[in-house]
């Protein structure tokens, strides 16, 4: 061990003499793990926070389907819904998306019901009465607007409404929120001009979580037309397509790691004379081939292990102070109202060996043949 | 496919791992056929000098084949929610025919990788090579594992179909009923807890009588490395038939992976890390016996086998202690057959299958007469 903790030092001490060659291949190291684990932590981050919003959704979301085409469902099936074993709360809800025209923004439109209880935390109030609305932090800035200001909603001469809000919603909730409009079921069905007995879907819970895929067998069965969609359903879709995006970002640095590999294989083929000589002065005063290789593997792990660090903190800082500003609208998909989001710093270890294999590991194997070819110079015929 | 950043790592850094070996293998090939220690031409110079060139390669790509087995599993336990009916490693590994011959192989490697690692510890000890052609056939041997191992790896990952919603309705209906089995079958707790601690005990016996004369009789040492496999496949088979009941306090959870996870303090850290260093260093102590035939490394094999045994003794040790700890110290109680929940309820006595939810639901509603 003692032996290991002097060649650290020299390794140091070498690394150091050659500030300016070292410090190139530390920098392009360090940005180009910087940019990996930014979109690994990014990942995670829209992962997790996705994943708990969707902790709170209804165990069955049921739509009805025509031409294969999502369609108003009749509020009649509620009533055959109830009579299946097992279903616990079944409410029909009331939503749609509006594009307006003035802000060139969609907002999506939602009828406040009992079940919305628990959408907190607000300014003001929910929407009481006909005529009143809370609305999302995005909607509000679009328009210019606050509590107790008006709000005109059109989409034509007949279905317009003009909405007081009563309340908005704070930026806590904004990625459920930034863009929603609540007002009254009456305001939404004569503003969308819904037929009476319809809904948008309808939301089932399932009181014993095991018997979720039975109740919507049951309810594939008894509604041959209709879509049932698990909660578990939508989470892994939204695992998958964040693990997809992730992937398909990191696949497109995979030729950044490749120029990385071959820039690294450069800098280490190329020693120069003094190097070499240092080489085989050391040979010359007792130092074996292998003792060499271990000085160069104690080069490579200074090098690659601070560039590791700071490549993790550049993109710590990037991701959780900056919002990770260049790589968000890839990741994130892109809309007018998008929300402003904050990920939450996480870093787990899971992060950081995925992280490591992808760049170490190439690091690593483009250092092996330029170190043992500098290990094996001759001390005699480099000193003459 | 599924285009998760593990994946892509795994089999980026299988790959690199690859092409590494195959190098190696084509200077082994080279060494092997001009090798020839008497001479002292330039070219068995150049020859001597890339036994070192291979001996790094080796020692980096056994560094990968250890943590690429974590990230494989660590890798298997992310990817299990998108699949319907898995609930860790086990579920993802199900998944796919595949998964599991791919984590046995790359069990399998490591320890053909720490074995070669011990016989080229020994080489360089002497001055004249002499075991040079045996360990870089034995290179080329285990260079088609390592091949299948990165195919079978990308196979594997290649055929998982992520369970999610398609257009049409939702695939739970268009597969109907097929889930993926999320658990392993397992022996009976008191009879797995007998056969573990005979073993251990042979195990043990048999390391240390191996330290009692200075130098073991052969016959004595390969019986140890063949006892040092035994009590490798038993232990894993332990830790899965009650180690993990006894650390999740759960009589039907028998995951071997959860304990590598967060909540359980990374306890399956040590405890593998003993059990596989401990196998690795008593059959290390017993591969390397034939070659004490050579009279130039006679001496240094005699003071390393001592030295393997000693440790293979002290790992194998931790990793009792750690298997042991809960069975002692938890609140959770699973012997002679009857099998109490965590706090308080009713023991139920009977002969559950351990892997059958009724028999949860039981100890949950503390109802159960058996």
């Amino acid at each position: 061990m003692k032996g290991h903790g002097r060649i650290i030092e020299y390794a140091l001490s070498t690394l150091a003499r050659r500030k300016f060659k070292n410090f190139s291949v530390a920098a392009v190291f360090s940005v180009l793990i910087a940019v990996l684990s930014s979109i690994l932590f990014l990942m995670h981050a829209y992962k997790t926070e996705t994943l708990k919003l969707l902790d709170n959704s209804p165990e069955i979301i049921l739509q009805n389907m025509s031409g294969g085409r999502h369609e108003l469902i009749p509020t009649e099936y509620i009533g055959t819904l109830s009579g299946i074993a097992g279903v616990g709360q079944i409410t029909p809800r009331y939503w749609g998306y509006y594009y307006d025209s003035l802000t060139s923004a969609n907002y999506t439109l939602m009828a406040f019901d009992e079940t919305m209880r628990d959408v907190k935390p607000i300014d003001g109030r929910m929407p009481a009465a006909d005529g009143e609305c809370a609305v999302g932090r995005g909607v509000a800035d679009l328009r210019q607007v606050g509590i107790k200001d008006d709000i005109f909603l059109t989409l034509g001469t007949e279905q317009n409404v003009n909405l007081k809000i009563v309340g908005t919603f704070t930026a806590n909730s904004a990625i459920l929120t930034n863009d929603l409009v609540v007002l009254t079921k009456a305001d939404l069905i004569k503003f969308f001009n819904m037929p009476a007995d319809k809904a948008t879907d309808i939301t089932i819970e399932v009181n014993n979580p095991a018997e979720v895929s039975m109740v919507a067998r049951k309810i594939r069965r008894t509604f041959p037309d209709s879509r049932p969609i698990l909660k578990n359903e939508l989470l892994r879709t939204y695992d998958n397509i964040f693990n997809w995006r992730g992937g398909i970002v990191l696949i497109m640095f995979f030729g950044a790691i490749a120029a990385f590999m071959i820039f690294v294989w450069d800098k280490a083929t190329g020693i120069n004379a003094e190097e070499r000589q240092e080489i085989g002065i050391l040979k010359a005063i007792g130092w074996e081939t292998s003792d060499v290789l271990q000085l160069k593997f104690w080069e490579g792990v200074v090098v690659s292990l601070s560039s590791f660090l700071t490549g993790l903190i550049l993109a710590y800082m990037h991701v959780f102070y900056f919002h990770a500003q260049f790589l968000a609208p890839v990741l994130k998909g892109w809309s007018v109202l998008f929300p402003k989001f904050e990920p939450m710093p996480y870093i787990d270890i899971y992060q950081i060996f995925v992280l490591f294999f992808l760049t170490v590991v190439p690091y690593v194997a483009a250092c092996v043949v330029p170190s043992w070819k500098a290990a094996i110079s001759d001390p005699d015929s480099v000193m003459r | 496919m599924i285009f998760h950043p593990g994946v892509l790592a795994l089999v980026t850094g299988s790959v690199i791992v690859l092409v590494m070996t195959l190098f190696s293998v084509i200077l082994a090939l080279r060494i092997i056929i001009g090798w020839d220690i008497t001479k002292s031409t330039a070219r068995q110079l150049i020859l001597e000098r890339q036994t070192y060139l291979v001996a790094v390669i080796m020692k980096y790509v056994m560094g990968f084949q250890i943590l690429s087995l974590f990230l494989f599993i660590y890798t298997a336990d992310d990817i299990h929610q998108l699949f319907v009916g898995a609930m860790c490693a086990t579920g993802s590994l199900n998944a796919n025919p595949i998964g599991w011959p791919v984590l046995f192989t790359k069990i399998v490697i490591f320890f053909l990788c720490c074995l070669w690692l011990a016989i080229n510890h020994i080489d360089e000890l002497a001055e004249d090579y002499p075991l040079v052609r045996f360990k870089y056939k034995y290179l080329a041997a285990i260079t088609p594992v390592i091949a299948l191992e990165t195919y079978w790896q990308l196979d594997y990952f290649l055929g998982l179909r992520a369970n999610v919603i398609t257009s049409c309705c939702s695939s739970l209906f268009s597969d109907e009923g097929v889930t993926v089995a999320s658990s392993l079958a397992s022996v009976p707790v008191d009879t797995a807890m007998y056969i573990f601690y005979i073993t251990a005990a042979i195990e043990i016996a048999l390391l240390s009588a191996l330290l009692l004369k200075k130098t073991a009789s052969p016959r004595l040492r390969y019986i140890s490395g063949v006892s040092s496999f035994i009590f490798f496949i038993v232990s894993i088979m332990s830790i899965i038939a009650f180690v993990s009941i006894y650390y999740y306090e759960t009589p039907v959870h028998h995951c071997p992976f959860d304990i590598l996870q967060r909540q359980y303090m990374f306890i399956g850290y040590p405890l593998y890390g003993s059990l596989f260093g401990g196998v690795v260093f008593g059959l290390a102590a017993a591969v390397t016996e034939p070659f004490r035939k050579i009279a130039s490394i006679r001496p240094a094999i005699d003071h390393i086998q001592r030295r393997w045994t000693k440790i293979s003794i002290v790992l194998i040790i931790v990793f009792i202690i750690i298997a042991t700890w809960p069975v002692i110290f938890s609140n959770f109680k699973a012997y002679d057959g009857v099998l109490k929940p965590p706090t308080g309820g009713t023991g139920v006595k009977g002969d559950y299958p351990p892997s059958s939810l009724i028999f949860y639901c039981c100890v949950k509603e503390k109802s159960c007469v058996s």
